[in-house]
């Protein structure tokens, strides 16, 4: 697998998180990613955007647009330095929220993607990473 | 390519930097376009240290490629210029003049410093040519990226959400909402919203999303609070345009949107009319036999 691009935009303000869908939507298209595949995509990076901000006190977004074989992708990488999560498990239950969301972002944005992983320790901050495949 | 050190250039603005500034800014002072350039009002803090970073870069001996380590205060300024002129609504080439307007007044010293060399002031030319044209076009570069970012920015803040109500029928509105749904102002918006749906005294609300570019828990729990509060008013809500890919997308987010919904607004129209006991019927051949 080979990374052909690769770019990191801020997760700072609320304006991030438009940027960050809209960024993510531009390179979906210029992949070829079909509509369906587009919109499941930019809307898990919504999600993670948004939990980056409001949980993770802001951070970072990494967009890279991968290539293996003929496959073409796009994996997102989310990072904060805030309070983690101490228990990621009950974090990815769905309907589990501690700031009055409707708790689905984390497993939305799961079964939005094609790869999912998460890491996150307490006091260190929060790496989410995600990716689609074409 | 020479090597730089004994370049004509890096002498002459050792040597003749005054000169070489002066008869600069009077070429910029009356070139074509410089109402504008006159009114930048930086030219000759921008020029000067032009000068400057020109001296740093040829000292570090890279002529042909601006992107070493040498030339980083140079692009540093040109980024400066060009975004200062992009939002100031200068045009592309008035910001590359600023570089292009220095060619004349530094070849006609190579010029005169050359002499009689032919071949020496052919490849001075030729170098000074080439690094001139490079600046020039770095700064219409970052124009163009300046001014992206300005339309990009524009764009967002259109998108900022609006909703009119629009009364469609005695006792129902249509409400298109347009734009971003997670600004801050999106609470007061739906609050209004609300507010104006208890004012047209409506019975059914039509929320149309067709404008809503991304559908997630977020919107949706704006559109779920909404609708409740709604129904609390004594108004219905149905949900129209949801297009089939934020259909797919809304069940893998695992949210239970469970409120009427119609793909089209038409479809929303029909559905709302009937409930008040209205329908729309084909009206017959003649309008005759209309009366009974
Ligand atoms: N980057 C993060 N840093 C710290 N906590 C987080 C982060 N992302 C998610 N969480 C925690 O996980 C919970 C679930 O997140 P999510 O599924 O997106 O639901 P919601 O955003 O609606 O609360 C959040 O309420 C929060 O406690
Ligand atoms: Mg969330």
């Amino acid at each position: 697998m080979i990374v052909e691009k690769d770019e990191t935009i801020p997760v700072r303000t609320s304006e991030d998180v438009v940027r960050v869908r809209r960024e993510v939507r531009e390179r979906a298209v210029a992949l070829g990613f079909g509509l369906v595949d587009q919109t499941k995509l930019v809307t898990a990076a919504s999600e993670i955007a948004r939990n980056t901000l409001d949980y993770g006190g802001g951070g970072e977004l990494r967009i890279e647009c991968l290539r293996d074989g003929n496959r073409r992708g796009l994996r997102l990488s989310f990072s904060d330095r805030g309070p983690g999560i101490p228990d990621i498990e009950r974090a990815m239950t769905d309907g589990y929220t501690t700031g009055g969301g409707l708790g689905l972002g984390l497993s939305g944005a799961k079964r939005l993607s094609s790869d999912f992983a998460i890491r996150s320790s307490p006091g260190q901050g929060t790496v989410v990473i995600l990716a689609r495949w074409k | 390519m020479a090597n730089k050190a004994d370049t004509i250039i890096s002498t002459l603005i050792t040597r003749s930097r005054k000169p070489l500034l002066d008869e600069w800014l009077a070429r910029q002072a009356t070139m074509a376009g410089s109402g504008a350039i006159a009114a930048d009002g930086d030219v000759k803090e921008y020029c000067t240290r032009f000068l400057a970073e020109l001296d740093t870069g040829l000292a570090a001996g890279e002529v042909g490629d601006i992107r070493g380590a040498g030339w980083s205060g140079m692009r540093e300024l040109l980024e400066e210029v060009s975004r200062s002129r992009a939002g100031k609504g200068f045009t592309p080439s008035e910001t590359a003049s600023f570089v292009f307007s220095l060619k004349a007044p530094l070849f006609a010293l190579v010029q005169r410093e050359a002499g009689d060399n032919a071949a020496r002031l052919a490849d001075e030319l030729q170098s000074a040519t080439t690094l001139l044209d490079t600046l020039g076009l770095y700064t219409v570069e970052v124009f163009q990226k300046a001014r992206e970012e300005v339309i990009a920015r524009q764009q967002e803040e259109m998108l900022e959400l609006s909703t009119p109500v629009v009364r469609l029928w005695e006792g129902i509105v249509a409400v298109p909402l347009i734009g971003t749904l997670d600004s801050n102002r999106t609470q007061v918006v739906m609050e209004n919203l609300l507010q104006e749906i208890v004012s047209a005294g409506a019975q059914i609300a039509i929320i149309d999303i067709t404008g809503v570019p991304t559908v997630d828990t977020l919107v949706a729990q704006h559109l779920l609070k909404t609708v409740s509060a709604a129904r609390l008013m004594g108004a219905d809500c149905i949900i129209s345009g949801i297009r089939p890919q934020i259909a797919q997308t809304i069940v893998h987010l695992g949210v239970d949107l469970s409120v009427t919904s119609k793909a089209s607004m038409s479809g929303a129209l029909e559905l709302a009319l009937k409930r008040i006991g209205k329908a729309v019927v084909e009206r017959k051949a003649r309008p005759a036999a209309e009366v009974s």
